[in-house]
Formats: C-alpha cells, structure tokens, sequence
C-alpha cells in the first residue's frame, strides 16, 4: 500500500527524520498562512508530478490559493488530484538518494543510496549507488550508516546527519512494516542541514493486521479490483477481451500464457487463491460478468475439492445473473466427468485440459 | 533415496485443529508420512483422527521425537509458530501458511539459516516424493513414483505440471513448491543442488515466475554445476508490468523480474523451455 507523499512524511518525522514544515489541504480557501515561500504539490500516487504541472511554487498565500486551485482536480497520469502539500521551500545544496527495500536474493532489507539524487535512481549509474544488505540477525548498527555516509562522501556535520537518518529510516521500515521507504531527494540544504524533500513509503499488505490504521487508504487500483479485493481475490485488468479465473497465482498465469500462444489476449487475471471453494467460485464468476469480458475462461485445478460441487458454484452463478458470454470451463480433480456433464447442460462449453481450455476461449474471443 | 523428508522423518503438524491441519495431516498420513503429532495451544492432551495433539511443540519432540514440522498458524501468529518449531529442535520445516509479513519471513529464515534449519515456504505447498512421504497441501493422487525432480514456486500450476507427466507415464523422485513470496526458506539452487546429488533423480522440471531474479541465478548455478537435463516453464509471459499478479514475488518491477530475461538465461545455461505448462511432458521426452 503507497502512502500519500504528505502521510509518508509524516511517518518520516514521527521516526525523527527532519521533513520540511508543510500542511495538506483539499481545497485553495483552506490555506491561511504559509511558513514563508512554498511549493504546491499534487498528492497522487503517480510519479512525473512535477512534469505533469503538479507541483508549483508560490511567494504569497493568494498565490499560493491561486496554485492550489489549479492543481486541485488535475488529472495526473490517470490519477485526479483531490489534496494538495503545501510545504516550505527549501534552498538546495544537493540531492542525495537514500532508502530501503527487500533484498530477495540475500532474504534481508537492503539500504540503497547515491549521490545523485533527484533523479529515478534506475537511471543513475550503477557504480554511483551503494547497495547494503542488512544482516537480519545484526539488525541496524552504526557501523551501517558510516558505510553509506561514507559512500557519499560528505563533510562531517552533514555525514552526522546522514547516519541518524539511516538510524530512523531503518526503523521506521521495521515499525511500520514498510516494503520500501524511500527519500529521493534528501536535500542538503545551503545553511548545511539535511531534510527529506520527498518521500515514497509503500507499507506491506501482509501486515495490515497490525497496522489497522493503514487499512482504509485509498489505492492505486479500479473499482472492480478494490470489489475483489474485499473478497479476498486477486484481480487484475488487462487490455485484452478473456476473462479468466484460475486457482493459484501460478496456473493464473500459466493460463494467461497458454491462450496467447492461440492467438487470445486475456483482460481479465482473476485468482481465487489456493482455493477450489464453490462459494468463493460463484462469488468470482458474478465479478467477472461485471468487467464484460468477451468470453470466460474457467480453469481449476481441485486438489481437495469435489469437481461437481465447483461446477454447482459457476451453475448457481448463472442463475442468479445470467452469463451472456461464451463460458469455456476445465475443471481437474474429483468427479470431473459429472462436472462436464453439468455444465455441458447449462449451456457451457466444457474443456478437459489446459491447452484445449485456452484454444478453445481464443477462438471464441476472436469470432 | 529422495530429497529433503522420507517415511523416516516423524511429523508435527502446528494447528492441526484446524479445517486444513486437521484435513492434510489425514492426507499426509494416507500418502505413507510418520505424522506423530499435532500442536494447538490449549488443545494438549486430545486428538485428531488418533493423532496425539500437544500445547507446545517441544513437548512433541520430547514426547514424540518429531524432527519435521508442518505449518498451517495463520499468518499473525506465523512467526511465533515457526521460532517455536526452531527453539523446539525441529530440523526441516514447512511453513504452508500464506500472507506472512515480508519481514517476519525474513526473520524466520535467518534464524532458521544460523540453526541449520531447513525452511520449505513461507506460502508454499510443500513437498512430496512419491512412495515415501508428503509434508503440505499437494494432492496425493497427481503423484507416481519415477525420477523427475520436479522444483516449483507455484502451487497448483505445479498440480497442473506434475499431472501432465505423470500422466505420460514420467513419475517424480520428489517434487517441492519452494513458493512465490519474495522471501522464502529455501530457492531454486538449494533445491537443484540436491537433486543433483540424488540417486534417484534422473532429470529436473523448474517450474519458475516472473518477479525478482531467483531464476536468473538458478540459470547460472545450473550452467556452472548441474549435469542432468533441465526443462523449465516459466510463468507470466504475457503479464504487464507493475502488476502484482497474485503472489507477493510476482511483479514486474522497474523493468525487472521479465519473463523474457529468465528464459533467455534458462536457454543459456541449455535448459528447454516450455512455452506452455502443456509442453513440459513433451520436453522431458526428448531429453
């Protein structure tokens, strides 16, 4: 889950992180006094605001109103602004780039840091950024913030600096479950103070459940997808005119890959999880008819469950709304003959492997 | 010989009072496992289907030697499960239950790294060597004995695979759903290495997707070190970036984790790739 820019800062200065002075509004009248020059910038969950014309500055609080009115109900990238962080402006020495993220390959946090601040640090080059797995069983000591303040060889007091913000950044990303924290760029200030002019705090989804306080933030995700999401199943939309349901996030996309080798293009990934369960199959079938895709493709692979009790699940689906679209449904494990045989009743078109699945869907969904 | 647990090793299932516990420590059983105990604190002194259930997990390994546990604690009290396990004695671990915090997983692995612990998981399925034993949710009935080892981070696109050729008469030696989070006890390389030393095992299937680089890796580490023929699929081909599609691991990001990459570094290191689950019967037949 992203945080807003204003939220991730305020994560940041509750760890002790020193962020600019700011306050977040949703509308231009709401601003009444401003700690001295500011910039004005759109609170979306996209990058490329400052190109898109999101973030401006302003001298006074009638510019300052005039930019926010602006701003507010811009469309970023897809994305409409609804709040806008006005926020002190600082004058820049430098940029640096500092932050963390899960280092897959060595199973720890990774600190990532770089001179060259300001900029995607995908484009930095690679020997210009530190890359330092920490040792989980070590956790966070000093001697890992002098290393990446080291790296950017800065003068003392700000290195000092640098260090304590690595301190909090590290726990901040523990306390709150972050996936990444990220400050791109930790300005170097021209009175020598060191502060995080942006922020990207993304908090892992797994660990809601003991961060209650993250669970009603609006996401980066459409209506269909946050519908699903309530029922516990992943949802993605794509471009193309097949919506498929699988069983596990493996199968999804292997059943993806299949019917575009026929010629088929899926606009629907649907994964109802490790789970075969006939309700949670009627549950997804209704979803699916609602992204009005062109044809439907069920594929499960039952590893407990009864095949004719899912087949019931898509049937009790089709009675309560009736499916319109062509229906191809392979369904493998118990009882499957009794399954094919239900559903070839109710008027679908039933599969017995994966490959005649996909052919069969791709050839519906190019008539 | 197989890899990893045989009908040797004496297993404790954690939650096993549970719809899942309850119902694959049964399935376990019936595939030849030594399922010597459950655990459910509060539950010590009863049983399920004949299986002696205990409060902690210690005293299933004083009481009952267990040396393997099966996880199925949901996934706040995940962690806690698996630090018992270890503290307990427990030598090789499957951890079933999914949606587990990134950072608890990495602090399940690293202890369990420094105490010589063997994880399978966290959201995994398991592992099975058929004619031996089963720890985790695979079905039994997709198995027959042979000398495939089969090594996946999927669970029933694994089911899927495993069917395909077992149905063309290919049996497995031991097949391991490693799992699709980002951190995970046990990757590709530790698996490969010991089917590479294994007797049984003739020729591997990786079963692998998009999202991070562990198949890259494994596509060198095979170059370097493995002998036997490799087939592999790997799935998400036609998945758009920036999309996590299902599991935690599984996500283009920031042009990297493609499928494109990992097959091109399968075919590097000589290993066939499918282009479809389908064709891995196919691609075994021919080597």
């Amino acid at each position: 889950m992203k945080l807003f820019e204003y939220m991730a800062k305020a994560v940041l200065r509750k760890h002790g992180i020193p962020v600019p002075d700011g306050f977040v509004v949703s509308s231009a009248d709401q601003i009444r006094k401003i700690p001295g020059p500011v910039m004005v910038k759109a609170q979306v969950l996209i990058g490329g605001r400052g190109k898109a014309g999101g973030i401006k500055p302003a001298e006074s609080v009638d510019e300052a109103r005039k930019v926010a009115a602006a701003i507010l109900g811009m469309n970023i990238r897809g994305y409409t602004t609804k709040e806008v962080l006005v926020e002190q402006r600082l004058d820049v020495a430098r940029e640096l780039y500092l932050g963390i993220t899960i280092d897959r390959s060595n199973r720890s946090l990774l600190f990532m840091a770089s001179p060259d601040g300001g900029m995607d640090i995908e484009s930095v080059a690679e020997d210009r950024i530190l890359m330092l797995p920490v040792d989980p069983l070590i956790g966070y000591e000093p001697f890992v913030g002098r290393r990446v303040a080291s790296f950017l060889r800065l003068p003392p007091e700000q290195s000092s600096q640098v260090e304590s913000i690595c301190h909090h950044l590290y726990q901040l990303t523990v306390n709150e479950d972050a996936e990444l924290a990220e400050i791109n760029p930790l300005v170097i200030t021209k009175d020598g103070r060191v502060i995080a002019g942006d922020a990207k705090v993304t908090i892992d989804p797994d660990a809601l459940f003991r961060h209650r306080e993250y669970e009603s933030l609006p996401e980066d995700i459409t209506p269909l997808e946050q519908k699903a999401k309530q029922l516990d199943i992943a949802f993605v939309q794509l471009d193309g005119n097949i919506g498929v349901i699988a069983n596990g996030a493996g199968l999804t996309m292997a059943t993806l890959d299949s019917i575009n080798t026929f010629g088929g293009k899926a606009g629907v990934f649907l994964d109802l999880g490790g789970t075969d369960d006939p309700e949670k199959v009627k549950k997804a079938v209704l979803l699916m008819t609602e992204a009005n895709p062109k044809v439907i493709l069920l594929n499960i692979f039952g590893g407990i469950t009864k095949c004719d009790t899912v087949a019931k699940g898509v049937i009790e689906a089709n009675q309560e709304k009736k499916i319109t679209v062509p229906f191809v449904a392979r369904i493998k494990g118990v009882n499957e003959e009794i399954a094919r045989d239900m559903l070839k009743n109710e008027g679908m078109i039933p599969a017995s492997g994966l490959s005649e699945a996909a052919e069969l869907a791709s050839k519906e969904s190019l008539r | 010989m197989a890899v990893l647990v045989d009908e040797k090793n004496k297993v404790v299932v954690q939650g096993i009072t549970g719809y899942q516990g309850t119902y694959h420590a049964g399935a376990m059983r019936e595939f030849g496992t030594n399922v010597v105990a459950g655990t459910r604190p509060g539950k010590g002194g009863t049983e399920v289907n004949g299986i002696p259930v205990f409060d902690s997990v210690k005293e299933a390994v004083e009481a009952q030697r267990a040396d393997t546990s099966c996880i199925f604690v949901p996934a706040p009290g995940c962690k806690d499960a698996a630090l018992e396990a270890i503290d307990a004695g427990i030598t090789t671990m499957v951890i079933v239950t999914e949606h587990v915090p990134v950072l608890d997983a990495i602090q399940i692995v690293s202890v369990g790294r420094t105490r010589g612990v063997t994880i399978i998981g966290p959201n995994c399925p398991g592992l099975a060597s058929p004619g031996k034993a089963k720890v985790g949710i695979l079905p039994s009935k997709i198995f027959m004995k042979g000398s495939v080892g089969v090594v996946s981070k999927s669970g029933t696109l694994t089911y899927e695979i495993v069917n395909a050729i077992t149905e063309r008469q290919m049996g497995q030696s031991t097949c391991v759903g490693i799992g699709g989070d980002r951190v995970t006890g046990t990757n590709f390389i530790d698996i490969l290495k010991l089917f590479e030393k294994d007797r049984q095992t003739k020729r591997i299937v990786l079963v692998g997707e998009i999202g991070g680089t562990a198949e890259e890796e494994a596509a060198d580490y095979i170059k370097r070190n493995i002998t036997k023929p490799v087939v592999a699929y790997i799935a998400g081909r036609t998945a758009p970036p920036g999309k996590r599609m299902g599991h935690a691991g599984a996500i283009i990001a920031r042009g990297r984790g493609t499928a494109d990459s990992k097959i091109k570094a399968l075919e590097r290191a000589g290993v066939k790739v499918a282009k479809i689950p389908t064709e891995v019967p196919d691609l075994l037949g021919e080597t």
